[in-house]
């Protein structure tokens, strides 16, 4: 009886399983290389900045311009986990002195007279599974821009850091490459000198940093 | 060509050989192929109940799987301490299962041992549906199923790799490697079968069915030189397997401090566990099977005694594993190995424990018996009790030693629910509904190799009457 496929069968079968099957599994797996690496799924760069009530904070206005040190308005990020959001005060104390009339203000007005919080969108959210202290990182030499960019310079703020884990392991294994003196901790505009390895282990003395194998152990971050 | 009704001879116990009487090449294709190429509407009424009981069995699983996915664990009896119950235990169980079918279809293969060859392919799918069966208890057992590809170690944004030295870990790679490389064997053992049904079907689409999945076999003397050797490189590696995949889960116990898990005889007290469950699995299916499709002639008599042997000597492999235990836990001179086994022995789940003894190693004793090896009712309730018995050595591994380990005021009871008995009964059905598949769309013995065998057989009687000949 005739047979139900004919000769040609068996190189379309050979066609596929050399290159068919290998050609789509490299772009499946290409696509989700670069899927879950996109600055898109982790909204990286200005692009992708969140938008905020009346039209956001401006860093750079506030920061870049006016010179304002971080922790006039992040109080706590000496003290403890969190460099907490300002209460709506913190904005009053200059903002009931200047720019009164301002009507791109008048939402924070409205806060302050109805007490309402207003409802920042939160930029850098990390998972409820990640034990992130701001006090320990600012004590121990790491300054707000290396993980938060120079926010003198954003209208807007936005993530330059993907917050991978493995962008945190970096550090932990070797904190040498992002170390800075206290003086530059707050320092928005802060660029590594040349030496930046060699001055980081000075630094990584000074500062006490533990080792790389306490420092990535698990239960540092996953408590 | 095609009957309408499976071959009905009338029963011939055959005792000595492994081949009925009168077999030729072309009444071993004929009684094997037409089980799978009967017409859809003639389907036995058998096999609709089967399948059907089976289907229910598994809409039972579903439920439960799908209750756990949408709750979490927490409608299981685990809890701290017992944080291992009837998932662990089910794994295990059904993972030994499989292992009667890769020791039948690799290690018999190297060893050339003739009576591998009717009974191989359904113990190879049975192999295959119980190492499904137990992979998915410990996908499901995370809680959240979903992120089980953390399990793999690929390139992720994580920056880390699981935990390499964890044996957790490799069993992702033991069972993994062992599924995947059942299936190719399985199925390239399948394919001079399946390019035979191709021939013989008289429908187009089982035709299509077959002539897809023989991929163009045509049985030159070329595709048989390479299918004797892809066979035997994949024998090579499935041999170690047999050993190395249940190894790797008494890993799973024994890298932890707890009493009754910490003991050096776990590997091959492990593996020989999981001959003897699995061959006595192999046998509660033969039975019935062999019986339904009237295979007497295939699968004789010879074929239970040689199982029921290999089941003797590794059940006796397991009961010096039992009694190494005991003596462990008084040489060890620790209090809590000894206490484990007062616990085991005289605790509040010691029932457990007898009921261990008695199904695995007092009731097995039968088998040193030819009489008994050889009658089916009686095999039959020894395999089941088998069955049975390495479940409760399971349980009485897990449970007994993590209700009670070092300190009183952690010890802690389980109690299984429903939905621990739902998965477990339940995964049956997966096993069952794979299984009825299986015996109506594949051949569920292995047509060229019971030919060889003909062959075989008939030289045989040929070189004796030659012997005979000349010594006269």
């Amino acid at each position: 009886m005739a047979q139900v496929f004919n000769r040609r069968t068996n190189k379309i079968v050979r066609l596929s399983i050399f290159v068919g099957i290998p050609l789509v599994l490299i772009m499946l797996s290409s696509a989700w290389w670069y899927y879950t690496r996109s600055d898109w799924i982790r909204d990286v760069g200005p692009a992708n900045a969140k938008v905020q009530p009346g039209g956001g904070f401006s860093h750079q206005l506030h920061v870049g311009g006016l010179k304002m040190d971080c922790r006039y308005c992040h109080t706590g990020v000496e003290l403890s986990s969190s460099a907490n959001i300002p209460p709506i005060e913190t904005c009053m104390g200059c903002h009931s002195q200047v720019l009164t009339k301002s009507t791109k203000l008048e939402f924070i007005r409205s806060s302050y007279e109805t007490d309402v919080s207003v409802q920042w969108n939160k930029v850098h959210d990390l998972p409820k599974f990640v034990y992130f202290n701001h006090s320990i990182h600012v004590a121990k030499g790491v300054g707000c821009s290396t993980c938060h960019g120079n926010l003198a310079t954003m209208p807007v703020v936005y993530k330059t850091q993907a917050l991978y884990m493995s962008w945190c392991l970096n550090c932990h294994r070797n904190p040498e490459q992002f170390l800075r003196p206290e003086s530059e901790i707050f320092n928005p505009a802060w660029q590594p000198p040349a030496d930046q390895i060699a001055q980081g282990l000075i630094l990584k003395q000074k500062y006490n940093i533990r080792s790389k194998l306490q420092l990535t152990n698990c239960s540092i971050c996953h408590r | 060509m095609q009957t309408s009704q499976p071959l009905k001879p009338p029963v011939v116990e055959t005792y000595d050989e492994l081949l009925g009487p009168g077999e030729t090449y072309s009444s071993v294709t004929a009684r094997i192929g037409d089980i799978v190429l009967y017409p859809v509407l003639k389907t036995p009424w058998g096999w609709i109940g089967g399948f059907v009981a089976a289907g229910l069995l598994l809409m039972l699983y579903l439920y439960s799987l799908a209750t756990l996915f949408t709750v979490g664990i927490g409608i299981w009896g685990i809890n701290i301490p017992v944080a291992w119950g009837f998932d662990i235990i089910n794994f295990v169980w059904w993972i030994g299962i499989g292992h009667a079918g890769t020791l039948i279809s690799a290690v018999l293969l190297l060893f050339r041992q003739d009576w591998r060859t009717s009974i191989n392919r359904a113990a190879e799918a049975m192999t295959i549906f119980a190492v499904a069966c137990a992979g998915i208890y410990p996908l499901i057992h995370t809680g959240r199923p979903w992120l089980d590809y953390w399990f793999l170690p690929y390139p992720s944004t994580l920056g880390m790799w699981p935990q390499f030295r964890s044996p957790l870990e490799w069993d992702v790679f033991a069972i993994s490697t062992y599924a995947t490389v059942s299936v190719l064997f399985w199925f390239i053992g399948l394919i001079p079968d399946l390019a035979t049904l191709r021939d013989r079907a008289q429908h187009p689409i089982p035709k299509l069915f077959y002539g897809l999945l023989s991929l163009g076999w045509r049985g030159a003397a070329k595709h048989w030189q390479r299918y004797e050797k892809a066979s035997l490189i994949l024998a090579g590696l499935s041999t170690p397997l047999v050993l190395s995949v249940h190894s790797i889960i008494s890993f799973d116990f024994a890298v932890a401090q707890l009493p009754g898990w910490h003991v050096t005889v776990f590997p091959p007290y492990f593996v020989a566990g999981a001959v003897y469950c699995g061959f006595a699995m192999v046998i509660v299916l033969m039975i019935p099977i062999r019986r339904w499709f009237g295979l007497h002639s295939l699968i004789t008599m010879r074929h239970f005694d040689v199982m029921s042997k290999v089941m003797l000597a590794s059940g006796l492999i397991v009961t010096y594993g039992y009694f190494g235990e005991i003596f462990y836990s008084w040489y060890s001179g620790s209090i809590y190995e000894y206490f484990l086994i007062v616990n085991r022995i005289a605790g509040p789940w010691a029932w457990s424990y007898w009921a261990l003894i008695l199904f695995n190693v007092l009731i097995p004793q039968v088998l040193w018996f030819k009489r008994y090896r050889t009658n089916l009712p009686v095999l039959f309730f020894v395999s089941m009790c088998i069955n049975i018995g390495m479940w409760f050595e399971r349980w009485v591994i897990i449970v007994l030693s993590l209700t009670r380990d070092f300190l009183p005021t952690s010890w802690g009871v389980y109690t299984p629910t429903f939905y621990d008995w739902a998965t477990y009964i339940g995964s049956f059905g997966l096993f069952f509904i794979l299984f009825f598949l299986f015996i109506r769309l594949l051949p569920m013995v292995a047509i060229f190799e019971v030919r060889d065998l003909v062959h075989k057989t008939a030289q045989k009687a040929h070189d004796k009457e030659d012997h005979g000949h000349a010594g006269a």
